[in-house]
């Protein structure tokens, strides 16, 4: 059950009561309370607000944070790589408190019905111009992935997210998912909904044919009277992670000597603060910090890392902040620097978990969420069934809801094997709730949902899984694509994270039998990037399969077997 | 008909740039003594012994690569190469094709050593710029990956 607000206030008091300092406040702050939660004296005079990879969810919402985000290399027990236990005691937060609900994946069913949902617009809404108030002269950011993620997003075509955003007041954006709408639709809403009221930039998005820059590379803003440049990074692997036919002129890459550039462009063009506004990923952001010179933060996004401090690296200019803001409106991130004759000389920063108990709905934001659904309320609210156990995907391998997905394309395919991508979006369903088609598109809403069946060979097979897991465990972040792992249904495997491409699978077996590279098995997918055909969107396979049975019942997940891996704080049991 | 393009430097403004859009092209007709042997190597080794005459190259700081880390499509990868040395010629393999030499670029001695052109990869492979200059072999390598994409984000 929900507690009252003032047991929640009571539990925030005592994390700080048992000498625990919550992430962002200052060590000399002894008592912590909602009000000091939220209330943030003002510090310094650049002030910066964040949120990113909201994946369009505008109500509030359960989200399991990981248990597995394993860090390899130079990245193992290392920020972001860290669930759990391991998550608290690095950051010194009390257990079972708030916080540790909205950080960690830990006792997540009894912690959500204690606490309640986080997130929601409205209530980042209140929050923004609460903390507004104390800095009348900020600048909001939006870290991208905004506009996809939700059945209202899909079928307004972002719509009901620009005009959100735009509501909330934000300053500037760049993108990702944004891209799968088409290059068209990007366009066309840069031009008519954000003009003259957001940037959306990019300094690393060039065309194909004259290599020049698709988006404004940077925005010089004036906080107080200093000059503050915001420069934008979209997510650099979009043409290859997602259809390359969405944005065919587009060319899109790291970019690590144009940042370079544009960074120097923004410091002589008289910018006392250069801030990256990075849908990099955070293992890129952090190897990027350390190479190019001039940033004073990252305010980075795309891994859905909720990270409570900032991570300072070192490089040749000096010292550059690493800061990640989780995902699916769950944080906002406040960061204030104090910059005097032209220079950064001291900071604040604080992620604020988006409880939505404590916190009232925004009258406005709340009336045009509202306004968005109505038309599509009947379909959202459709109860398909109701979940046995909690139902989530975060996480390096198979979520429960995965499986759940995996389970319903194996059986309308007819197929040996299933595979669904590792999206790091989705959010959860508690046991006993009804799951209901919002759900389902929580977990599915792309502009390219056909479900495909192939014939491939367990060779095939195989180097795909290699493929993958390389996006993923690459030793060099820059060639990684963020993104879990592949979700696997019916084939079993071992994984070595820790191993080279072409070496990190093994043991494949399918009932039983280990997988025959020459025979060709039958494989069901859905979301493949090569084209789009006609055909089953994933949604109605998945509320079909659902509104088959009373109760969800997931059972075990087929997740691999992890191999190589000991004493790495980003992996934990449950 | 599988050829590779070459187009011998025009000097433009003091800069060389080269766009080869079509992929593999043979430069048969522009170049009198076309080095078939080289083009068709089945190996760096080969490939550089049969175009420069040796197989030994030094590492250089003074060659840059430009290229992407992760290819956004293997059947036409943008690179760029340019050095601060007095540069003779310019060749680019790419380690892992069938065969290696992408294609070679003859500068002369006022030319700035830049050189962009478009490189098909096979699959991920180191790339490998080779610099002729004052009769030594320079080298420089840069990892770029070719993914089946997906299932990212």
């Amino acid at each position: 059950m929900n507690i009252s607000r003032r047991e929640f206030l009571q539990m925030l008091a005592v994390a700080s009561a048992a000498g625990i300092q919550l992430p962002g406040q200052a060590a000399t702050r002894k008592s912590v309370s909602e009000e000091k939660l939220y209330d943030l004296p003002a510090f310094g005079n650049v002030s910066l607000l964040h949120f990113t990879d909201c994946h369009a969810q505008l109500m509030p919402v359960w989200f399991r944070e990981p248990n597995i985000n394993i860090g390899i290399a130079g990245m193992k027990a290392n920020a972001p790589h860290l669930v759990g236990n391991h998550f608290l005691t690095r950051y010194g937060i009390n257990p079972n408190s708030p916080q540790a609900h909205a950080f960690t994946y830990l006792n997540f069913v009894e912690a959500s019905k204690k606490f309640g949902k986080i997130g929601g617009f409205s209530h980042l809404a209140t929050l923004i111009k609460h903390i507004q108030a104390q800095r009348p002269d900020s600048v909001l950011l939006d870290g991208g992935d905004t506009w996809q993620g939700s059945a209202t997003s899909l079928w307004t075509d972002g719509q009901d997210m620009v005009d959100a955003t735009k509501l909330l007041g934000v300053d500037a954006m760049t993108g990702h998912w944004e891209f799968t709408f088409g290059a068209k639709r990007v366009k066309e809403i840069i031009e008519k909904d954000l003009d003259g009221h957001m940037d959306f930039l990019a300094q690393n998005v060039i065309d194909n044919q004259w290599e020049e820059d698709v988006f404004k590379p940077y925005v010089i803003k004036e906080i107080n009277g200093i000059p503050t440049a915001i420069v934008g990074q979209a997510f650099p692997y979009t043409p290859i992670a997602n259809p390359r036919y969405m944005v065919p002129d587009w060319s899109f890459g790291i970019r690590e000597d144009k940042m370079q550039q544009t960074v120097d462009a923004a410091r002589k063009a008289g910018a006392q603060v250069v801030v990256l506004l990075s849908h990099n990923g955070m293992d890129v952001d952090l190897k990027m910090a350390s190479r190019v010179v001039g940033i004073d933060a990252i305010m980075g996004g795309h891994t859905h890392d909720a990270v409570p401090e900032p991570v300072k690296v070192k490089n040749n200019g000096g010292i550059t902040l690493v800061i990640n803001s989780g995902s699916n409106s769950k944080f906002l991130s406040v960061l204030d620097f104090d910059v005097r004759k032209g220079k950064v000389r001291d900071f604040r920063y604080s992620l604020l978990p988006i409880f939505s108990n404590l916190l009232e709905p925004d009258v406005a934001m709340s009336k045009h969420i509202e306004n968005v659904r109505k038309p599509y309320i009947e379909d959202l609210e459709e109860e398909l069934g109701i979940a046995d156990e909690l139902l989530y995907r975060r996480g390096n391998f198979n979520g429960s809801f995965d499986q759940l997905i995996l389970d319903a394309l194996m059986e309308a395919q007819d197929a040996d094997i299933a595979f669904s991508p590792g999206f790091r979006w989705g959010t959860s369903v508690l046991p006993g709730e009804p799951i209901t088609f919002e759900h389902v598109m929580s977990q599915t809403a792309i502009t390219y949902p056909t479900t495909t069946l192939s014939r491939a060979t367990g060779e095939t097979i195989k180097l795909i899984l290699e493929d993958v897991a390389d996006n993923l465990f690459n030793t060099d972040p820059y060639y990684q694509q963020g993104g879990d792992m592949v979700r696997v249904g019916g084939l079993k495997y071992s994984i070595d994270p820790t191993k080279k491409i072409g070496y990190r699978i093994t043991d494949m077996e399918l009932n039983g039998k280990p997988l025959d590279p020459n025979k060709k098995y039958r494989v069901a997918g859905w979301a493949s990037v090569k084209s789009n055909k006609e055909g089953i969107p994933i949604w109605d396979v998945t509320a079909d399969y659902i509104r088959n049975q009373d109760t969800v019942k997931v059972g075990k997940l087929n997740t691999p077997k992890i191999k190589g891996i000991k004493d790495n704080p980003g992996l934990a049991g449950l | 008909m599988k050829r590779r393009t070459f187009l011998k430097g025009t000097v433009a403004s003091g800069m060389l740039g080269v766009a080869a859009s079509a992929g593999l092209l043979a430069p048969r007709m522009v170049l009198a003594a076309w080095p078939e042997s080289a083009f068709d190597a089945k190996s760096v080794d080969g490939a550089l012994d049969a175009l420069l005459g040796s197989v030994n190259h030094a590492e250089s700081n003074d060659i840059k690569i430009k290229a992407p880390d992760i290819a956004e499509n293997g059947a036409v990868v943008p690179i760029t190469v340019s050095t601060s040395l007095a540069a003779e010629s310019i060749s680019v393999l790419i380690a892992k094709n069938p065969s290696p030499l992408a294609c070679s670029f003859a500068l002369s001695g006022s030319t700035q050593g830049f050189v962009s052109t478009r490189v098909k990869m096979g699959k991920t492979s180191e790339l490998i710029a080779v610099v002729k200059s004052g009769g030594k072999l320079h080298s420089a390598k840069k990892t770029v990956k070719v993914t089946i994409g997906g299932c990212g984000g």
